[in-house]
């Protein structure tokens, strides 16, 4: 193997899918952030919605502080998951195709009325029980990986840096001990 | 802030930017979460390039903007970044997210675009999220009566 070759070699060992997909998504995450920034003066966050969405059936004071923003984080919300539809009718479809796009290769994928849908094999508790902890945690935290890890950290704040910081390390730290006790997937 | 959704083109806005999210979930592969424990137990660090990208792109936009003009079109209001204050909540929630994220490879954005991609077994994930985001609210809303009435958090 060439010198070229073995250090091409060690840089992709990281990225065994490439980077195309996962570039091509963080700069539309980031073009999310940017569109409604720049139009609303808005920082969203993708967590908020949790609470102020319990609003709407919560009296609890805690809730109440969210009562003006709700029904906008109701459409942010569903925005997310029409366009995640349109990302499967499309490119998970294979209706579109581009060499910049993998698909599958984890999960199940399954074909319903023409379009291909994907389905996770972590096992429901784990997704419950991860829920109820990233519930709590996220908003006692004041905010998720959108929040504090995109719109935080885009704003260069500190408080965020240290969010992320510690959210990144610990939830590394269990995903390898999850791992190591042979809990899969 | 219930005077920034009189502007027609307010609510549009949003949803758009929420499409182009969800859109940019699913593409990256990030609505998965087997995709996002692969990154955690460090089998593909692609995630990477999700977060530090977008928040490059947002980091351009927020410190940009404000050298060109002041206040945003559709709401009036002036433009300023996301500052939180930096205290023991920050570091004790983001200690528990983080436990809930390793431990299921979902976090709130990506599970709701991974519904979107089909997943229905998200719905535990997302159940779950919303019960503990009542068990937080439960408990601070019961402390702040307690201590102080009219307090508000944060």
């Amino acid at each position: 193997m060439t010198a070229t070759g073995s250090a091409v070699a060690v840089l992709a060992e990281p990225f065994p899918n490439g980077i195309s997909h996962y570039a091509i998504g963080g700069l539309l995450v980031g073009l999310e952030t940017a569109v409604i920034y720049l139009g609303t003066g808005i920082p969203a966050g993708a967590s908020t919605f949790l609470e102020s969405t319990l609003s709407y059936g919560s009296s609890l004071s805690r809730f109440q502080q969210y009562r003006p923003s709700r029904d906008w984080r109701l459409v942010f919300t569903l925005g997310i998951v029409a366009g995640a539809a349109i990302y499967a009718a499309t490119f998970q479809t294979a209706l579109l195709s581009s060499g910049l796009h993998r698909s599958a290769t984890t999960g199940e994928l399954r074909e319903i009325g023409g379009v291909t849908i994907w389905l996770t094999d972590v096992q429901p508790w784990r997704l419950f029980l991860g829920g109820v902890l990233i519930g709590i945690g996220t908003r006692l935290g004041k905010g998720c990986t959108s929040g504090h890890g995109v719109c935080g950290v885009g704003s260069a704040s500190s408080a965020s840096v240290v969010g992320v910081a510690t959210f990144l390390l610990i939830a590394i730290g269990v995903a390898q001990l999850v791992q190591a006790m042979g809990v899969s997937p | 802030m219930a005077e920034h959704q009189q502007h027609p083109l307010f609510l549009p806005l949003i949803f758009v930017g929420g499409l182009i999210f969800g859109f940019g979930l699913g593409f990256s592969h990030m609505a998965r979460p087997e995709v996002v424990l692969n990154f955690l137990q460090f089998a593909d660090l692609g995630l990477l390039f999700v977060m530090f990208g977008a928040a490059v792109v947002t980091g351009i936009t927020f410190f940009g903007i404000e050298r060109v003009r002041s206040k945003a079109p559709l709401t009036g209001a002036v433009y300023g970044r996301r500052l939180k204050t930096l205290d023991r909540n920050v570091v004790i929630g983001g200690g528990i997210f983080g436990v809930g994220w390793g431990l299921s490879g979902i976090c709130p954005g990506a599970a709701y675009a991974s519904l979107g991609v089909g997943n229905v077994f998200i719905l535990y994930g997302i159940a779950g999220m919303f019960v503990g985001a009542y068990v937080q609210g439960f408990w601070r809303s019961t402390r702040a009566g307690s201590r102080q009435p009219g307090t508000t958090a944060d």
